[in-house]
């Protein structure tokens, strides 16, 4: 799908991307469509955000959507490399598409950044010099909340997540810090609406806490099941189940619950201040986590573009690998492996006005960098 | 000649013309959508044996794409990382050459397909649409809690299998050997259609006592023809699996069998060249909606409703009249 | 493992197919008087759905909720019906398949188009919401409890319609044959609209029952689409019965297998491996019934013929 004349629309005129021969082509292939269409909107309207912001004339987005479809997104990505010839690609919500895509088009020499998947492989030995991940390794969030657990003297958790790697993925990494004793694992059918039976399971079992990694709407249905149940077990789970574009299709059902974020609206810093108000005044409603990493993946790259010419690969990378820009985050900085060592905070649901929204209660890990970096040699 | 021969002929040079513009213009991702129109194709004319001659709506064609691009997937998986796919009974390695894949792909395509069809054609109508719909579903589940080949994340192959005497990373050669595949798969199809077993196919499909009457069983015809439906549509999955470097359970959806369904009837049932036609207007169509809005899915539903509504016999029967029966 | 918690699972499997029974009975009805397949009945399901999460956000009213998701529903499967469904009375099934899909893709856009991209809220009203102590200390949601009698009050309500009324007659009729009841004097046009519309209104029905404990977004009908033919194959295509019988059959395996497998596995495999394979396996389960129903009888446990 090009947005041509949507980029266009907010501040890029076709002219000035004639006129400028140097100029850098970004391809961006993210989802568009169907069911998990917010994600992918949301990450297109953060990094658009900062790209008019910046007003300059040497950057041109080409847009597609994959339709959350793997082969899909793979086609696209060779239209982007072979007839766009664009020079950094980003976008792709899911790590199944990330995993399909990505190590083509590093290995074809093309820069990959990533707004939102970080899959383990990519982080460990199938890390590359041109994959810069902006958002997380798939395990970060996991590892917060089990740390999180420790320190609110959690010590019987009751964990579930979908049967897909993903969802291994997340039990792993809560387990990986998370020192307690287990009081059930559960791994349930993936796009599963109905949650009674492991809720019941969950009521049964004398656990302490709730770990769940439900994205989408399965962590819907369950949250509002869950309050619904009278269990009153405290629930931890990874923000994007809390989530500004999903929290007001849980509403009451999440309120007070804990979550593990690297980014909030209310970080206090300039950057950030501004992003949410441009965000709101732009788009008419809160920015997402989604929104904040596109927002940073696209002032990462023009800080890059500011410092060296993408034709000089060398050049580009190192500027890229410095991580040169105001973060909404604050602190950032890239690990060994191209993925990023960052706080991760503990979030509280609450109520502002009629909005359900996310607060700041603590810091679960600081300075976070994945498990993965060690097996990456590059 | 009939006119419809004329189309064929037409599509079959159309569909050799663009991709040899685009590599003259060098646009290369022209010569992948023109490769991708001919492998969704060669899946549209398996299931067009099934469909067209032998009347049996199967839903659950992405089995047979689905097994065929893992047949692609396990084998060069094992070849790029040098671990043996089992060591015991007997020694089986990976591999990296196509038609050792093809072959594995046409064999697990056609086993899945005799068994499944066995069971599934013991039932008809709405209830044999059915049940291979929930013989998908089982793939599909499987295919994505199945951690060995990747699950859900599927499974990404980093260089496009050989031929020996062709480099297949090179689109217009790859897209060549694809385009030659489907013209071998054309000539068996026609060749099908008019033997001995074709007729009785078609006669089963259009009067099964009379079938039953002149000694044939009705339910072998069947199961034939499945098997041999399977066995294309399971070469196409792994030629498809190539394409992208890439497999995964998306393959086995049930959309996938939807829209292998809709090339055929976009294209004409059980008119040989329906499915390429098809494909071909398929792919166009998303390339064309996909620029005009992000809701594109919706001018593609008002369009095939046009079809099914308006213009039965698909666009064949639409430019080259009706009649398909009299050959 | 406890027999309360047995005892539970049971009655969420009931639940489950009480509520597939919903989408089932319309899917089962417009198969069996007009011999068609749709699978634009899950994009009936949503449109009741979204319907119902609009009006409780507009008005704060639960039963007026309600209501709304039977009026969209049904005005929905009445324009589908009159504009598109009666032209595909006398096609194959292919030609249904295939429009039917193509409605799907027009229901599921246009209302992303409507409502956007993200889920909307709908909460069970404060009357119904908490547990209840069941007889034995069993802690049981009240809202499920309440589909599970809703469900049944419905059955029972189809089944009346059936057996004693006039509509039940020409159904039935219908179902039989087709030429007859246009030769007894009846509009035959005016019957199958309005057993569209009243199949429409029970799958918008469910969709908002359900959506008020899970999520409303675009898609939500698809999967429970496929579990009620799912349902209607296994219990005959056309009965009512059937699609009860079906219905609680599914329901149970689902949940059952999802709680009981992984522990099955486990007394012989370790708990992480048996946790997977098992949960595999549940997943695949209700497909296995399907195919070994129809392998046994190849027109369900209530079909015909």
């Amino acid at each position: 799908m090009k947005f041509r004349t949507f980029a266009a629309a907010i501040g890029i005129s076709a002219t000035a991307i004639a006129a400028q021969a140097e100029g850098l082509k970004v391809g961006m292939i993210t989802t568009l469509s169907g069911g998990g269409a917010g994600l992918g909107i949301d990450v297109r309207d953060g990094f658009m955000l900062a790209v008019k912001q910046a007003a300059r004339d040497d950057i041109e987005v080409v847009i597609e959507d994959d339709q959350r479809k793997p082969d899909v997104a793979v086609q696209l990505a060779d239209k982007m490399i072979q007839s766009e010839k664009v020079d950094v690609l980003t976008g792709i919500i899911w790590s199944n598409l990330a995993m399909a895509v990505i190590p083509a088009s590093v290995a074809q020499g093309k820069f990959y950044l990533s707004p939102n998947a970080g899959p383990s492989q990519l982080a460990g030995k199938g890390c590359d010099p041109n994959y810069f991940n902006v958002a997380w390794q798939n395990d970060n969030l996991h590892e917060a909340a089990g740390a999180y657990a420790n320190s609110a003297d959690l010590t019987n958790s009751f964990i579930l997540a979908p049967n897909y790697p993903a969802g291994q993925d997340a039990l792993t990494g809560y387990k990986r810090l998370y020192e307690g004793e287990l009081a059930g694992e559960i791994y349930t059918k993936l796009g599963q609406t109905d949650y009674a039976s492991e809720i019941a399971q969950i009521r049964a079992s004398g656990a302490d806490s709730v770990y769940f990694f439900l994205p989408g709407g399965m962590g819907i249905s369950f949250l509002k099941q869950y309050a619904d149940s009278g269990l009153d077990i405290p629930v931890v789970g990874p923000a994007f189940s809390f989530d500004q574009g999903i929290l007001q299709a849980v509403g009451e059902a999440a309120l007070g619950v804990k979550n593990t974020s690297q980014w909030n609206k209310d970080i206090d810093n300039a950057a950030n201040n501004a992003f949410v108000a441009s965000f709101q005044k732009e788009y008419d409603r809160l920015p997402s986590l989604y929104a904040s990493q596109g927002f940073d993946t696209a002032n990462l790259l023009m800080s890059a573009m500011d410092k060296a010419d993408v034709s000089d690969t060398e050049a580009f990378r190192a500027a890229l690998k410095e991580a040169d820009f105001e973060s909404v985050r604050g602190d950032f900085a890239f690990g060994s492996n191209n993925h990023p060592v960052q706080d991760i905070y503990v979030r509280e649901v609450i109520k502002e006005g009629d909005v359900f929204t996310n607060k700041i209660i603590g810091t679960a890990l600081e300075d976070h960098a994945d498990a993965y970096a060690d097996q990456c040699n590059m | 000649m009939r006119r419809e021969t004329l189309l064929n002929a037409a599509v079959l040079l159309g569909l050799l013309a663009v991709p040899l513009w685009a590599w003259a213009s060098d646009e290369p991702f022209i010569i992948t959508l023109a490769t991708k129109v001919v492998i969704l194709a060669i899946a549209g004319i398996g299931l067009n044996l099934a469909l067209g001659l032998g009347g049996l709506v199967s839903l659950g064609h992405a089995i047979f794409f689905g097994v065929g691009g893992y047949a692609m997937g396990i084998l060069a998986s094992h070849a790029q990382s040098y671990t043996p796919l089992m060591e015991w009974p007997l020694l089986i390695e990976g591999t990296k050459s196509m038609p050792v894949i093809w072959l594995l792909a046409v064999i697990g395509g056609a086993c899945a397909a005799l068994v499944i069809g066995a069971l599934s054609l013991r039932t008809t109508g709405v209830y044999f649409i059915m049940i291979t719909l929930a013989f998908g579903q089982m793939f599909y589940y499987f295919a994505i809690s199945w951690p060995a080949y990747g699950g859900e994340d599927g499974l990404a192959i980093y260089v496009r299998n050989g031929f020996p005497g062709l480099n297949t990373l090179d689109p217009i050669q790859y897209f060549a050997l694809c385009f030659g595949v489907m013209c071998v798969v054309l000539l068996f199809v026609a060749r099908l259609a008019g033997s001995a077993f074709g007729l009785a196919l078609s006669g089963a499909r259009q009067n099964s006592e009379r079938v039953q009457a002149v000694g044939l069983v009705p339910y072998r015809l069947y199961l034939v023809a499945f098997t041999l439906s399977g066995a294309i549509t399971g070469l196409s999955g792994a030629l498809y699996a190539d394409l992208n470097r890439f497999v995964s359970p998306t393959m086995f959806s049930w959309q996938t069998s939807g829209e292998i369904i809709i090339f055929v009837i976009l294209g004409g049932v059980g008119r040989l060249f329906g499915p390429v036609i098809g494909a071909a207007l398929f792919i166009v169509l998303e390339h064309l909606l996909g620029g005009l809005s992000e809701f594109w899915h919706i001018y593609l539903g008002a369009l095939l409703l046009i079809v099914v509504l308006f213009a039965r016999g698909g666009l064949i029967g639409l430019l080259a009249g009706k009649e398909v029966a009299h050959d | 493992m406890s027999i309360i918690l047995l005892i539970e699972q049971v009655l969420n499997g009931l639940q489950f197919g009480v509520m597939l029974f919903l989408m089932a009975a319309g899917l089962t009805l417009i198969f069996g008087v007009m011999g068609l397949i749709n699978l634009a009945h899950g994009s009936l399901y949503m449109v009741g759905a979204f319907a119902a999460a609009g009006t409780a956000a507009a008005t704060g009213s639960f039963v007026l909720a309600l209501a709304a998701s039977l009026v969209a529903a049904a005005t929905a499967g009445a324009i589908v019906e009159l504009t598109v469904i009666r032209r595909l009375y006398d096609r194959d099934h292919l030609d249904q398949v295939l429009a039917t899909f193509a409605l799907i893709l027009i229901f599921s856009e246009g209302t992303r188009w409507i409502f956007g991209s993200f889920p909307l809220f709908l909460d069970i009203p404060e009357y119904l919401s908490g547990p209840v102590t069941l007889p034995g200390g069993i802690e049981y949601p009240l809202y499920r409890l309440t589909i599970i009698l809703i469900g049944l009050a419905i059955a029972a309500g189809l089944f009346a319609l059936i057996a004693k009324t006039r509509i039940g007659i020409q159904i039935r009729a219908g179902e039989s044959d087709r030429e007859m009841i246009g030769a007894l004097g009846v509009n035959i046009a005016r019957l199958y609209t309005l057993i569209f519309a009243l199949g429409a209104a029970l799958a918008g029905f469910a969709g908002a029952l359900i959506g008020a404990i899970q999520s409303v977004q675009v898609g939500m009908g698809e999967p429970v689409l496929i579990l009620a033919f799912v349902v209607i194959v296994i219990g005959g295509i056309g009965s009512i019965k059937g699609a009860l019988v079906g219905a609680i059959l599914v329901g149970l395996t689902d949940t059952l297998g999802g709680f009981l497998l992984p522990r099955l596995f486990a007394t012989f495999m370790d708990a992480s491996a048996a946790m997977s394979v098992g949960s595999a396996l549940a997943a695949m389960s209700i497909y296995i019934l399907m195919a070994g129903v129809l392998l046994v009888r190849p027109t369900g446990l209530f079909g015909g013929q």
